[in-house]
């Protein structure tokens, strides 16, 4: 620390990379964690890809995969058990994200829809779910999760904090999906609704094959912009004391024998956190250009 | 009527059901899970931060290896709960963690309002002020009308606004979050004084890039007793962490180290002899084993080790004892006596 400092220290980010990735994962374990991520690249592709042969498959292994993936990472049933709070680093980042935006998507639409249903009970169940989570700040969900939670629980009764904060951010990012997607099924004109009823669709033959592809078609901008603003609010799990890669960061700048190195750490989390939501970006753009069929006029 | 007996009833039930959860004792649970959950902070510089490898390091991480080296027989078998300052005590008395050992002040409300039990002082801190040293000052009653970095919503602020109000002085707030950004905003000039408790000055000093060139004022503002808390209503569990550091200052005291404990357990001093297990029974009255001081100076050291090891002059923080050193060297720290 004596010498002025002229450049970067990079030997910082490579002396505990991997801690930034798997957190306090054990070692003799963390093929699992490569497992997932393989079976994650694959799910995506699976799912992204078009005109593979045997997309029905693809597009089962994807719905299972969080399960698979879960299985993996946690362990029971034959793999050594690893506690959740082991989990850290880019991979709680992952996580957090990965779940987040696989779930709230099918609960967000299914709130939409419950929100322009006919039946009144249902709609408000809906209506108030969706205004009073969209009405607090995710933090406060967070707060709640871990704080509030367990004090209606009785002690001992531990339900894991890592599980609490999953469903927290899922039901929070799918209050807004809800929003956007009800969006986009009023973009419809109503003769799109008359035409299904007209064929005698019943109202989910409808919804699968005529309302909801040009609904979720016009409100993907509205949905990638959900899905990235949800992977950028995972990083508030840190105000709850859980080490995601910028808690893990911040708790790493603090050891005495690297102190002031904070520009290098935060532009290593930079660059993680552009390469995930510029990727994510893109693809969108790229599916809206595919999908533009017709309505140009 | 009756639905409302019904739940009042299992309201009761539910109520007794978590109080006798409660009362199981921390001891039992610890010993019987083999691994001790520390509530940590989430990092402070030389009192907790992961290394490379995210191996827990640091003053108060020490002091948890101790609870464990006395408890577990073995230091390694510790989890940190990690924390922030917010959610610190929620996990504490939510049973989420058994000990909390993490830079936490010490006062009446904590104390009583928070319902926790604290345990003695293991760091006597106190907020200051660090300077250019080119700026000529060299006391905190010269700095009216200087701009100062100061952490928004922490004590210090407090502190610092009825100071400079009670020595009738100005001063321009620049609000900062963490102690890295207050580090910059200080070296980058926009605020003449950088202010917080002495031991983040000592390693925000240290991570400038000139440290010589900075000084820390002599004067020191608040009283920041920073020490240990368990939950209210296991005071067998508080008995064992008061001793557990009342062991560690005991043993710097009789001059018993990492180094020489083994010789030193058939020392000619009864005060020894009884902390070290040799003589007497007083591990099995805490409900531990008779050597459990013993291990807790094996295998983490006693607390001058302790405290040279992680933020000790030879250090990067190079924090000098001052206040707390023994009361035989002019500090604070006192223990009383194994007898």
């Amino acid at each position: 620390m004596d010498a002025p400092r002229d450049g970067a220290c990079w030997a910082f980010i490579r002396g505990s990379f991997e801690l930034f990735v798997y957190g306090w994962y054990p070692e003799p374990e963390r093929w699992r964690v490569n497992l997932s991520f393989l079976l994650l690249v694959i799910a995506i592709f699976g799912v992204l890809k078009d005109n593979l042969p045997g997309k029905k498959y693809w597009l089962w292994f994807a719905v299972f995969f969080p399960f698979i993936a879960a299985w993996l990472l946690v362990g029971g049933f034959g793999l050594v058990p690893v506690g959740t709070q082991k989990i850290g680093g880019i991979l709680l980042t992952i996580i957090v994200g990965v779940t987040g935006i696989t779930f709230s998507l099918p609960l967000g639409i299914l709130l939409a829809l419950g929100r322009r249903s006919h039946l009144p009970v249902l709609r408000a169940v809906c209506v108030v779910f969706i205004e009073f989570i969209r009405g607090v700040p995710l933090i406060t969900l967070l707060f709640v999760a871990s704080t509030m939670l367990t004090y209606f629980l009785p002690p001992g009764s531990s339900f894991d904090l890592l599980m609490r904060v999953l469903i927290m951010v899922t039901i929070f990012a799918a209050a807004y999906i809800a929003e956007v997607v009800r969006g986009g099924l009023q973009g419809l004109s109503s003769g799109q609704y008359e035409a299904a009823d007209a064929l005698g669709l019943t109202y989910w033959k409808a919804h699968r094959l005529i309302i909801l592809p040009q609904a979720l078609k016009i409100s993907i901008p509205g949905i990638v912009n959900t899905f990235i603003g949800l992977y950028k609010d995972s990083v508030l799990v840190l105000i709850i004391g859980m080490m995601d890669i910028l808690g893990l960061g911040r708790a790493r700048l603090n050891d005495p024998l690297w102190l002031g190195l904070a520009p290098e750490l935060y532009l290593f989390i930079a660059l993680f956190f552009f390469l995930c939501c510029f990727s994510m970006a893109r693809y969108s753009l790229g599916l809206e250009k595919k999908l533009r069929t017709g309505h140009k006029q | 009527m009756k639905l409302k007996t019904t739940v009042t009833l299992s309201a009761a039930l539910l109520a007794l059901g978590v109080t006798s959860a409660a009362q199981a004792g921390t001891l039992e649970d610890v010993q019987g899970r083999g691994v001790l959950r520390c509530v940590t902070s989430t990092g402070i510089a030389g009192f907790a931060q992961p290394d490379a490898n995210g191996v827990w390091r640091g003053f108060d991480v020490d002091f948890c290896r101790a609870t464990a080296a006395a408890v577990l027989g073995d230091a390694n078998k510790i989890e940190a709960v990690t924390s922030t300052g917010k959610t610190r005590f929620t996990k504490l008395n939510a049973g989420e963690g058994d000990v909390l050992w993490r830079n936490t002040t010490i006062t009446f409300t904590r104390d009583v309002g928070v319902k926790l039990r604290f345990h003695g002082v293991n760091y006597y801190d106190g907020q200051g002020f660090m300077v250019r040293k080119d700026l000529g000052v060299n006391s905190a009653m010269e700095l009216d009308g200087a701009s100062v970095c100061i952490q928004t919503g922490t004590t210090t602020e407090l502190n610092l606004s009825d100071y400079f109000n009670t020595n009738g002085m100005k001063y321009e707030p620049v609000t900062i979050e963490t102690n890295d950004e207050g580090r910059q905003n200080y070296e980058s000039g926009r605020c003449d004084v950088y202010t917080t408790d002495a031991s983040g000055l000592a390693s925000t000093r240290s991570a400038l890039p000139d440290p010589d060139a900075h000084v820390v004022l002599p004067e020191i503002i608040s009283k920041e007793p920073l020490g240990p808390a368990t939950r209210h209503g296991d005071d067998q569990w508080s008995d064992i962490v008061t001793w557990v550091l009342n062991a560690t200052i005991t043993a710097e005291e009789l001059g018993v180290t990492s180094q020489n404990v083994d010789a030193m357990k058939d020392s000619k001093n009864p005060e020894v002899r009884r902390l070290l297990g040799t003589d007497g029974s007083q591990g099995e009255e805490l409900g531990l084993s008779n050597d459990w001081a013993y291990q807790i100076i094996k295998q983490v050291g006693n607390y001058g080790e302790i405290f040279e090891n992680n933020i000790g002059v030879n250090t990067p923080l190079g924090i000098a004892r001052g206040l707390n050193a023994l009361w035989t060297n002019g500090g604070l720290l006192y223990s009383p006596p194994f007898r």
